[in-house]
């Protein structure tokens, strides 16, 4: 049971969504823009920057369902997913997208951990400001995420098949428009 | 000197902000959800919210910039800026609200990962009066203000050590909010000390 009231049949970060309509507003705009804005990074590797930062702040909901949408937007490709939270270098990845991911790891561990050294391994391996500048944010901006998924104790279903439909969602319609959390009496989003 | 090309002259998050106008749009509005505006928590209390994460974060602009905006809606005396340094040291031994209290230490444990905050946390906060949607807002703005200050210091910004010139963002801030705001115009306190960006 969450640490407060949220309606119940929400998982993860749609409780808490579903009770503070003006400070989701701004959430849901902010990884919108972050992670399906115009931008040389795809869509699925920024997913995968999302999901790499959540698995490593060991937020279950948040790593099952941006991994879901990193994988759709992939066409299905779950066992990439795992490989890549798992252990990076060695999957099927870009040599820029691992450098990327690099540093979204410091940044989870703690801003100042990021070093010039992990910066300029990105710049040679292709990585523009932009890409760096967004790299970064992203990965803050699930340190703020899991912790509020995380830190109000919300509902976060076991099974990752129970993240597909979520996955499908995110990957095809984004953040801003499905309003999950006003959906709580015609169409509750299902365990499992 | 920062890991990206950024604006010169602008200390912190501004420079991050400038260069990124479609990330700082929504970034702005949900800061200004969160510390201003009608709520059960002053606004000051908020401020200090996101004042002690910072300061347990370690990020030095972050929360320079918060306990000034605390401190001046406090009033800005001496006083209320040394309230805020006690804050960060030690607020448990401050004059502030046990229900206050309750709620930094919710935000401390969020601080450390959002699985650190307990049943016995919320209790404690509600036994003192905190309400569900105090709590919910002290573990988003714990949250947010670890996303700030990792922006802020995974960038390697330039953040200058001077007080006045988070005295000049702490007055502005206080009165202003953080929307519709020009971040790129130059700090009066940062020509007056002639700071340099070190190259």
């Amino acid at each position: 049971m969450a640490h407060i009231k949220v309606p119940e049949n929400l998982p993860g970060i749609l409780g808490p969504m579903a009770i503070s309509p003006e400070s989701t507003k701004a959430l849901r705009e902010l990884v919108e823009v972050l992670l399906r804005g115009p931008n040389t990074l795809t869509p699925a590797e920024r997913e995968m920057i999302a999901t790499y930062a959540s698995s490593q702040n060991d937020c279950r909901f948040c790593q099952l369902s941006h991994g879901a949408a990193a994988a759709e937007h992939l066409g299905g490709n779950y066992e990439l997913i795992d490989r890549i939270k798992q252990n990076f270098d060695t999957a099927e990845i870009s040599e820029k997208l691992k450098a990327l991911l690099a540093i979204a790891g410091k940044v989870q561990k703690g801003g100042k951990h990021v070093t010039g050294e992990d910066v300029e391994r990105a710049r040679q391996r292709g990585a523009t400001d932009k890409e760096i500048h967004d790299t970064v944010l992203i990965a803050a901006a699930f340190s703020m995420f899991n912790r509020y998924v995380d830190g109000l104790g919300t509902w976060q279903p076991t099974d990752p098949k129970a993240y597909r439909e979520m996955g499908k969602t995110m990957a095809e319609v984004g953040y801003v428009r499905p309003n999950w959390e006003e959906k709580t009496s015609d169409q509750p989003v299902e365990a499992a | 000197m920062p890991h990206i090309q950024l604006p010169e002259g602008l200390p912190g998050i501004r420079g991050p902000m400038v260069f990124s106008p479609e990330t700082t749009r929504p970034l702005c509005d949900l800061v200004q959800v969160l510390l201003t505006g009608p709520h059960t928590l002053t606004p000051a209390e908020r401020e200090m919210i996101a004042t002690y994460v910072s300061s347990q974060n370690d990020c030095i602009y972050c929360q320079s910039c918060h306990g000034s905006t605390a401190a001046q809606h406090l009033g800005g005396s001496d006083a209320d800026y040394e309230l805020i340094a006690q804050i960060k040291q030690n607020y448990q031994a401050t004059p502030i609200s046990a229900k206050m209290k309750a709620l930094l230490a919710i935000a401390g444990n969020v601080q450390k990962g959002g699985k650190h905050v307990t049943p016995e946390d919320i209790n404690r906060a509600r036994q003192v009066g905190a309400t569900d949607k105090e709590i919910h807002d002290t573990v988003l703005i714990a949250a947010a203000f670890c996303m700030f200050n990792r922006y802020v210091d995974g960038l390697a910004t330039w953040q200058p050590r001077d007080p006045e010139i988070y005295r000049e963002i702490g007055k502005q801030t206080s009165q202003l909010g953080y929307v519709g705001r020009d971040y790129k115009k130059p700090l009066q306190a940062i020509a007056d000390a002639q700071v340099k960006v070190e190259a």
